[in-house]
């Protein structure tokens, strides 16, 4: 029985993308080998280290156990859709100046993982953040640094939402005031 | 940029691996490349009598298949590199692929290489092979009793080597007042990097180079070895370790697939990748540990120790590792007595071939498992004369006048004061508070405990005629140049490999100190054989103490050559040049001055040099360490043991590691952390099990606990700072003292808390019904 | 980690999924978040030849209160409903459970009726199913049927489900009012499993009498279980320590443990109980 390739088409860091794929090919191997996008790392076989982790149509989600099939039509965001070298995000920054990590390879998906903590949780406390860790693994940092990475970014993401608010209430007002 | 040594500043590695720009081995695609998997033995013990390829061969997509019998002569066996002298050593051949007899549950079979990963994979299930299953040996215990399964048919009780270091007379031990008697059992654990190993090969058939990308602490051996092992030419053979997910030891070993992948790369003549899978790599990447240590501890009743003898009878799996032979013998038998002035040692190793995957050095390498039995036999020492375990630890201190001091096995400790960590851990706990606090809480009935660890470790691999003499198959110097740039801008080219270490920044920290120049400014290349001229690679912490000395010296030695140019350039003597801050200045003569930029462009420029200089400005070094370094500190522990079911809590975790001088204490800070966890790790999680007949039972990360977030308090961590004279940064090593002392803290913890019961032992890793059991049958219930 | 070749259909309605089962003679199996199928798929354990997706059907997602009974569309994530409104007032404790499930990258995809439909002994919704007397309901080919969870789940990753039949929901009994609930585990380090999950409910009525009681426990072997036996002892008794430890001790009765190389079936007896002296010890005695 010859199966068919499907095209499978998703919305990857804001970029419209698609490929040909076997229906078993895995998500992960979607995304690294037919786009090429290598940040997201391939830890384990059994959906415990959660180093794949990605983002789809907004929640954290471990793209190893999930077929690429499975994704047609998401939004999906991998660790290259947050900040880039020069502007990291507020996640990546702060996991950079805490040292939250060493060899590296678990920190895409660990900062993916931590975006969905923050999304249902946006100021976890210590604990909720080492239990919101539970799906990914880290043999380097023994977790402490990468804790403090998470805090750090917590704040430093609710204040760029307030500053947000402020900026859109004083474009309102502004905006009042023209339009008065 | 003066005081960049000491500072905490943010690594210059990070921004790309944030942003998924690192390069790691399965991240590496060329064109035309093949993928290869590799079927494994599923028995432990076996006779091959018959592969049956045709139907995987005959599959689309799938381009060679090759077995054992296939390679024969065509490929060498991996040799170990730690040839232990006086030991008797059997060493046995390891084929790339097994011939005749597969020998451990993941022994590789065959070599499957397809177009596409999936193919590959599908490929492997068509592969028959028809074994005779054997008898099988797991423990090293057994393995060395009379008419067991013999692992390698001509090596008699499958001893693999009997060393022996030191001598304690029987009647010291029969005469003494008090001799604690213990049999600890050190676990097998895996090193369980996040990423798996991986190799991939490239051969260019005009220039008849052979590029292997792998997964490797150290290229420089890989290449070595591997030339050996491919008959290929070392100058034809290019060893690049790409970016790596984590090692600890596990990507030490020269490995029959790395050899595999390059073999049919030249004889494909097409790029092949291998990626190892997690479930793979538990039963085909070399383990760590699995000693059974029987220690004899003897002195007086006052607690003035005299003599400690100690039989390690260490599991080595199927064949000899790269490193394997050297780890409980050498690594470990040397440093037996710790931290403590005990003028007698001896230690007895028998290293044994069972049917299980090899052992290799993991994170400490020896030094842990000399520490565990060193620390937890002096607690119960300290138990059995009614003795404060810190009062017999500070008892029995080697004297911080008595360095550079020479332990009873001959090792020379270069510099120390154990005191210090002590009464800075003790001061941060508030431990006779703590100890108060626990007398209180046992009245309500609660098991709280509190462990030491007050360890030394040997580290900064290290002299090249000592390894000469311990039979270790390499230099252990380091190498490096730093090369300026008409610019100013610098490369380093170092021969050490790090791999989340940090090296990067570190090493950059001490060129932009010696230069004077910015860290931008300052590019480092490593773990490639093309462009380092020779390395020995990172492990036993020995990157900072011996590759950092030599980038600091060559460093020093770029500066001297600028300095005659400057002194030229500014027509003043050598001597009245000062450089500070990247600026060579005439004494007393402000103005008259050059920057290390301006001296960069003449040095390269050359029009104008001393006479008889040479053009350029650049400088290697060879750094030959005078001895090994042997950091040091105090790790405490905390926990609280839930009665009922057994559990364990950690409360609490302080240590202060005194590892000489600190380059970053950040990213020493986390080589602490990093390392407490997979100590704690091995004391409470992580462990193998195998089954008698050699099948292993916890082969996933659903069954094999690697620590998690959740399972720690926030470690609290500090440094002292005791220099080493060995080298000229001061720098001992950080990278495994957390592991090394924090087995111990941890047990020693347990112990504490189960004292009420007089549990004496329990053995690793400490799951909640092991601690139950001994409390359902400790005295008292 | 590859599973063998398979072809993939999606299904836009539950006839639809029924009659793609059938036409797939036996090959076909549904997928909906994966997280049960896709593991064993990867180590090829198992090997359908088509995957029908079902996550695409929309009304298998509601979560409605029907009568006394809270109905959850399979479809619906751990994720949302450990957040559902209709859960959190109705029936906390399934909330409190899957909340506790894997992790929050798995609780994103997992679904109730995946997890019920794979019948994984080690899984934690069975504790909280049994204990709320839950109900399988199955679309077949011949129409719908409700099967009680402990008639549905027979054995480890054996379930009742006839033949082309798709679980469409899962129902759930409302407690009383009064009752407070809760589930504790005891977890493996590696997988986080329970090894003990033991989801309780109780209350005592005005006279300070337990009238209404219900356990399930989950992990220590084949199979959940209702703990009865400590339920009947319980039943008509006020609250107290001794009461408490008595009942506890018929924990593991119902239920045959079974045992790994990381615990023994005696330890998960003596957890069996412990754990639940705990979980009755928090609803019961503390305030």
């Amino acid at each position: 029985m010859a199966i068919e390739d499907r095209e499978v088409t998703v919305v990857v860091n804001g970029q419209e993308r698609s490929a040909a794929v076997e229906p078993r090919k895995l998500l992960v191997h979607y995304l690294r080998d037919d786009l090429g996008l290598t940040g997201t790392h391939i830890g384990c076989d059994t959906s415990q280290c959660g180093a794949c982790s990605i983002m789809v149509n907004g929640e954290a989600v471990k793209s190893c156990t999930m077929l690429a099939v499975q994704a047609e039509g998401s939004e999906i965001t991998t660790v290259e859709g947050l900040g880039s070298i020069e502007h990291l995000h507020p996640m990546q920054q702060s996991f950079w100046e805490e040292h939250g990590l060493q060899c590296g390879y678990c920190t895409p998906g660990v900062i993916m993982a931590m975006l969905g903590l923050l999304k249902e949780n946006p100021n976890p406390s210590e604990e909720e953040i080492r239990e919101g860790m539970e799906g990914v693994i880290c043999r380097c940092t023994g977790y402490q640094f990468i804790v403090s990475a998470v805090q750090k970014a917590a704040k430093l993401m609710a204040e760029a939402e307030e500053q947000k608010e402020e900026t859109l209430v004083a474009n309102l007002v502004r905006e009042g005031t023209h339009n008065g | 940029m003066a005081n960049v040594i000491g500072a905490s500043l943010k690594r210059k590695e990070d921004p790309r691996l944030l942003t998924g720009n690192g390069r790691f081995s399965d991240d590496i695609q060329l064109p035309g490349m093949l993928h290869a998997v590799i079927l494994r033995s599923p028995h432990a013990h076996a006779k091959i009598k018959k592969i049956h390829a045709e139907e995987a061969l005959k599959s689309q997509g799938v381009v060679a298949v090759y077995t054992g019998k296939d390679l024969e002569g065509k490929i060498g066996p991996v040799p170990s590199s730690w040839l232990v002298p006086d030991a008797n050593l059997k060493e046995a051949p390891q084929y790339p692929l097994a011939i005749d007899y597969v020998r451990y549950v993941g022994d590789g079979v065959a070599l499957i290489i397809a177009e596409d990963r999936y193919v590959a994979r599908d490929a492997l299930d068509l592969i028959e092979v028809e074994y005779e299953v054997l008898p099988a040996v797991v423990h090293q215990k057994e393995a060395m009793q009379e008419g067991v399964p013999l692992v390698h048919g001509d090596i008699e009780n499958n001893i693999a080597l009997h060393w022996k270091a030191g001598e304690v007379a029987d009647e010291i031990i029969n005469d003494a007042e008090v001799v604690v008697r213990e049999s600890f059992y050190v676990q097998r654990v895996f090193p369980s990097p996040l990423e798996t190993r991986a190799a991939i090969g490239q051969y260019d058939a005009g220039s008849g180079e052979l590029t292997l990308w792998c997964t490797s602490q150290n290229p420089h051996i890989h290449r070595m070895v591997l030339s050996d092992v491919l008959g290929i030419s070392e100058a034809k053979l290019r060893v690049i370790a790409p970016d790596m997910g984590g090692g600890f030891g596990g990507k030490i070993g020269v490995y029959p697939d790395e050899a595999l992948v390059g073999y049919a790369a030249r004889d494909l003549k097409r790029p092949v990748k291998w990626i190892e899978q997690r479930s793979e790599h538990f039963t085909a990447s070399n383990a760590g540990r699995d000693e059974i240590i029987d220690v004899e501890l003897a002195g007086k009743r006052d607690g003035t120790l005299l003599a400690i003898r100690v039989k390690n009878t260490a599991n080595l799996g199927a064949y000899l590792s790269t490193m394997g032979p050297g780890v409980a013998t050498i690594d470990f038998g040397l440093m037996i007595t710790g931290a403590y002035d005990i003028p007698h040692a001896s230690c007895e190793t028998f290293g044994v071939y069972t049917n299980t995957t090899p052992t290799d050095a993991y994170r400490g390498a020896g030094k842990p498992e000399a520490t565990y039995q060193i620390e937890r036999i002096i607690d119960l020492y300290a138990r059995e004369i009614g003795m404060d375990p810190i009062e017999l630890r500070r008892k029995n201190f080697v004297r911080k006048e008595a360095f550079p001091y020479t332990n009873a096995q001959g090792l020379l400790y270069d510099s120390g004061d154990y005191e210090k960590p002590l009464e800075k851990a003790l001061e941060t706990l508030n431990y006779e508070e703590l100890r108060q606090k626990q007398r209180e809480l046992s009245k309500q009935g609660k098991l709280i405990g509190i462990g030491f660890s007050t360890y030394v470790e040997l580290c900064g691999f290290g002299p090249s005629e000592v390894a000469g003499a311990i039979g270790f198959q390499g230099g252990v110097w380091e190498n490096s140049t730093v090369r300026v740039h008409p610019s100013g801008k610098v490369t380093v080219y170092c021969g050490t490999s790090p791999h989340g270490q940090g090296h990067a920044t570190t090493f950059g920290q001490v060129v932009a100190e010696k230069l004077g120049i910015p860290m931008d400014d300052i590019e480092l290349v490593f773990s490639d054989t093309k462009s380092i001229s020779m390395g020995w690679g990172t492990y036993g912490s020995r990157s900072t103490a011996v590759g950092g000395a030599a980038v600091s010296i060559a460093a020093d030695r770029v500066v001297e050559k600028a300095k005659k140019i400057a002194a030229h350039e500014l027509e003043a003597s050598e001597e009245d040049i000062v450089f500070e801050n990247g600026k060579f200045q005439v004494k007393g003569v402000p103005g008259q001055q050059r920057t290390f930029q301006e001296i960069a462009k003449s040095a390269n420029m050359a029009w104008n040099l001393p006479e008889g200089m040479e053009p350029s400005l650049e400088a290697q070094s060879f750094f030959k360490p005078e001895n090994f370094v042997y950091p040091f500190g105090t790790h405490a522990a905390v926990v609280e043991i839930d009665k009922d079911t057994g559990e364990i809590e950690l409360k609490r975790y302080v240590c202060v590691d005194d590892v000489g001088r600190v380059i970053n204490p950040l990213t020493a800070e986390g080589q602490v952390h990093g390392g407490i966890a997979q100590g704690v790790g091995q004391a409470l999680w992580e462990g193998a099990v195998y089954s008698k007949d050699g099948q292993l039972l916890s082969g996933t990360l659903m069954d094999y606990a690697l620590p998690k977030a959740r399972f720690f308090p926030r470690i609290e961590s500090a440094f002292t700072e005791t220099p080493s004279p060995v080298n000229p940064l001061g720098a001992k090593g950080v990278g495994e003292t957390g592991t090394t002392a924090s087995i111990a803290a941890v047990m020693n913890a347990v112990m504490d808390a189960l004292k009420p019961y007089n549990v004496k032992d329990i053995e690793m890793p400490l799951t909640s019904e092991k601690v139950w059991r001994a409390i359902q049958d400790g005295e008292g219930n | 980690m590859i599973p063998v070749k398979f072809d993939y259909i999606h299904a836009e309605s539950v006839e639809q999924a029924i009659r793609l089962q059938q036409e797939s003679n036996g090959e076909g199996k549904l997928i909906a978040g994966g997280h049960s199928l896709l593991p064993l798929m990867k180590f090829r354990l198992t090997e359908p030849g088509v995957l029908i997706d079902i996550s695409r059907i929309s009304q298998l997602k509601e979560v409605r209160k029907e009568g006394d009974r809270i109905v959850v569309g399979a479809l619906t994530t751990h994720h949302a409903a450990s957040n559902d409104p209709v859960i959190k007032e109705h029936i906390p404790l399934l909330a409190d459970t899957v909340r506790q499930i894997g992790d929050l990258q798995v609780r994103n995809r997992g679904t109730i009726g995946g997890n019920i439909a794979h019948a994984d002994p080690a899984a934690d919704l069975p504790a909280a199913a049994f204990a709320l007397d839950a109900q399988v309901i199955i679309q077949g080919e011949d129409g719908e049927e409700t099967m009680p969870v402990d008639q549905f789940i027979v054995g480890p990753l054996i379930t009742m489900m006839p033949e082309n039949s798709i679980v469409t929901a899962v129902s759930f009994a409302i407690p009383p009012r009064h009752t407070r609930s809760v589930y504790l585990k005891y977890f493996h380090p590696a997988s986080g499993y329970p090894v003990v999950g033991v989801a309780a409910i109780a209350g005592v009525d005005e006279s300070g009498v337990i009238d209404f009681v219900r356990i399930g426990i989950t992990g220590v072997g084949d199979i959940a279980y209702r703990a009865e036996s400590v339920e009947q002892t319980l039943l008509g008794q006020t609250p107290s320590e001794a009461m408490i430890q008595e009942a506890s001790r018929l924990a593991a009765e119902e239920g045959e443990m079974g045992n790994d190389f990381f615990t023994s079936s005696e330890y998960r007896e003596h957890l069996c109980k412990v754990y639940t002296e705990r979980a009755l010890r928090s609803i019961l005695l503390a305030n």
